[in-house]
């Protein structure tokens, strides 16, 4: 009897033991990231203020949060603000990363050199930016004190041009990571097509244009995918360059969500604000995993 | 799963209980005091603990205020692990009194007599329903006017009593090539000036109605509007880089004869005393042109935390060490602000210190004591949020004066 069995438990020890051993990783993840989202989706219709509290109050949190023009205010930033870093990011990498495809000499000191401010925190190039940026010691300064008076850079204390710093700040940060995954990309393209292509005639510009970036699309849509969530949830950097400010000038949807779950004592709305940043995140990524899927069948 | 969770916070308590038996019971102090003054000033507070056999554990967060060391007290809370006592303002006092979370002081406050000496507008955040949760330690009053007196006596300009003087004063200022107004460009910082604007602007019940009634016709009314146009000729007359200044940057600027005025809280006094400067030689102190009369207040507080039902030794004597007369004129000397109770002799605070209990007391009895808008002693957190928003994106040109006022009645309307 004892020899019949101990095979069969062998077995099937084997074929438990993949899932007993991603249990618990998968048990806490179910708890604290799937648990927590649908706990914050509960919490954005009900009446929580200080703490959590659970009585049911429907739409409210989110007809309140749309009619806040600060919310507005964070809205806009936010739309501003993608598009133009996920686009100068995407236009800088691509540009970079063909400067360094020429099989030019010292490419590998030069990547490290466009790559290093992804190594920064979001904090650490915030706070550099500020002092740079600050009319009173910055740029706007230092031109002052080197003779050109007439010189005047002060887009951080303009509640018109704020924004756009982060911007800057934002593509400094990022533009060497899209422009290693672009070079990434352009490694990967076949030799053979480009030889045959410069075979049948084709100039330089009609290589780039007609070959090289068309067969770069997954690129382009993995920078895209990973800019557009950094984007959305970008918090660190808005805090320390600007602080939310001129007045409410740079708030961010990410910041907006902090204020009013923690120190305003409206999480509901706070909460409220997260659901729909999750659904702004899941509105990009839904249709990416789709078609990522769709393509390995 | 609750009961499980129940059952391991208290296993963990009753462990941490274990473990503290050992040491002498002491009073575990969240704050945010963190600068040297302060931090001097709570050091007779230790001592005085320590005087009476009980130690003291510092728990300090950094932030001036007190956001960050909020955040901590709700983890804490949350975890069932509440300090003793936390420094708190306002109606967070209130809210955390909801949650029920504060213990019950009636038996230390009927023995030391607190109900007489503390004042009604201060009480309405020390008590609540009828039992004192908190202990007051000072009274900041925030509608003061800083002023360099040497560049006003050089420019002929004698102290403004009403808005119209005032407008003159700043005049005179800019026409002499003289920053008229130092200013930080940081939310608080403008609604505290707002406070005073709207004080001097609308008088005491106008306040009243609009920033502690949250009445919507006196949010968006006229003289709401007018509010807003002094707040943007206020605006015409800071630097161009004021924002996002430090206040205590702003009062450096008076201190060295950059600017004239600054508007702000009588903690800005502390920068002036720290730097040497005397108050009626170096520097002058009065009240915002029109608000004579009248005090906006915010009161730093100690809330007692509930520690299983009764309040401990430990706690009543901390409290009663905070509301002692002695206490509260070594800690106030240092701090700017004015003591807690109306009944301690203030001969050892300077001239303006004099002049701040002055006021509050005469203040408190005619009642014109108003708690602060921009301060958090009006309104509950939420709507003094709201209220930044609005004053600090008109302030900073996104609204003329009429969308302003409309904005504000909506603003506060959604945050209650």
């Amino acid at each position: 009897m004892a020899d019949t069995s101990s095979p069969d438990m062998r077995t099937r020890l084997q074929n438990w033991l993949p899932k007993l051993v991603l249990a618990p990783s998968f048990a806490l993840v179910l708890f604290f990231v799937y648990g927590f989202i649908l706990f914050t989706i509960y919490l954005s219709f009900s009446d929580s203020r200080l703490l959590p509290s659970y009585g049911l109050v429907g739409w409210e949190n989110y007809s309140k949060l749309f009619r806040l023009s600060h919310w507005e205010t964070a809205i806009t930033n936010l739309a501003v603000f993608a598009t133009l870093y996920i686009v100068i990011c995407s236009v800088i990498g691509l540009l970079l990363a063909i400067l360094l495809d020429q099989k030019i000499r010292g490419e590998g000191v030069l990547r490290p050199i466009y790559l290093y401010p992804m190594a920064l925190s979001f904090i650490v190039t915030g706070t550099a930016w500020k002092w740079m940026l600050d009319p009173g010691i910055g740029i706007e300064n230092t031109m002052h004190l080197w003779g050109w008076e007439s010189f005047a850079f002060d887009w951080i204390k303009n509640r018109d041009y704020a924004i756009y710093t982060v911007v800057l700040a934002a593509v400094w940060q990022s533009s060497g990571f899209t422009m290693a995954m672009f070079l990434a990309g352009l490694r990967g393209i076949d030799n053979e097509i480009l030889k045959a292509a410069q075979m049948d005639g084709a100039s330089n510009w009609q290589l780039y244009r007609r070959i090289i970036i068309p067969q770069l699309r997954p690129a382009f849509l993995s920078a895209f995918v990973i800019l557009s969530h950094l984007a959305i949830k970008s918090y660190d950097l808005v805090i320390a360059l600007t602080g939310g400010g001129p007045g409410r000038a740079t708030e961010l949807p990410a910041t907006f969500m902090y204020s009013y779950t923690f120190s305003r004592n409206q999480m509901g709305i706070g909460a409220s604000s997260a659901v729909i940043m999750l659904m702004t995140v899941a509105a990009i990524m839904v249709p990416y995993l789709y078609a990522e899927l769709k393509e390995k069948k | 799963m609750k009961k499980m969770i129940k059952g391991a916070l208290i296993a963990s308590t009753c462990l941490m209980g274990a473990a503290q038996i050992a040491q002498a019971e002491d009073v575990e102090v969240l704050h945010w005091w963190t600068s040297g003054g302060e931090a001097s000033a709570l050091n007779v507070l230790k001592q005085d603990l320590e005087g009476q056999g009980i130690g003291w554990t510092d728990m300090p967060v950094a932030g001036g205020g007190g956001e960050q060391a909020m955040t901590v007290l709700r983890a804490r809370v949350t975890a069932g692990n509440a300090p003793t006592a936390v420094q708190m303002l306002g109606f967070d006092i209130l809210d955390w009194a909801d949650q029920g979370a504060l213990a019950d002081l009636n038996a230390t406050a009927a023995e030391q007599g607190w109900d007489d000496v503390v004042p009604d507008a201060l009480k309405a955040f020390a008590k609540v329903d009828g039992k004192w949760v908190s202990a007051p330690v000072n009274v900041h009053s925030t509608n003061w006017v800083w002023a360099n007196k040497s560049v006003l006596d050089a420019n002929g300009i004698a102290v403004p009593e009403t808005w119209d003087d005032f407008v003159a004063a700043v005049d005179t200022l800019s026409a002499a090539g003289i920053t008229p107004i130092a200013h930080g460009g940081q939310a608080w910082q403008d609604a505290t000036v707002f406070d005073a604007v709207v004080m001097s602007t609308g008088g005491p019940e106008f306040y009243k109605a609009a920033f502690v009634d949250l009445d919507p016709e006196a949010l968006n009314s006229d003289t709401m509007v007018e509010a807003f146009n002094r707040m943007a000729f206020i605006r015409e007359n800071v630097d161009d880089n004021f924002s996002g200044r430090d206040w205590n940057l702003a009062t450096a600027m008076v201190m060295n004869g950059e600017a004239g005025f600054q508007m702000m809280g009588d903690w800005a006094k502390g920068e002036f005393l720290n730097a040497g400067k005397v108050p009626g030689e170096d520097f002058l102190c009065f009240r915002f042109p029109g608000t004579q009369d009248q005090v906006t207040f915010n009161a730093d507080q100690f809330a007692m935390f509930d520690q299983g039902g009764e309040v401990s030794a430990e706690q009543s004597a901390l409290a009663s060490a905070i509301l002692s007369p002695s206490f509260q004129v070594a800690f106030n000397k240092v701090k700017g602000s004015v003591p807690a109770r109306t009944d301690v002799d203030g001969s050892d605070l300077d001239a303006c210190g004099q002049q701040g209990m002055k006021d509050l007391a005469a203040a408190a009895s005619s009642g014109n004591l108003f708690g602060s808008m921009a301060h958090g002693h009006a309104a509950p957190a939420s709507v003094k949020n709201a209220v930044y928003d609005v004053v600090t994106a008109h302030f900073n040109g996104e609204y003329d004066a009429a969308t302003a006022a409309e904005e504000l009645a909506t603003a506060v309307e959604i945050a209650q």
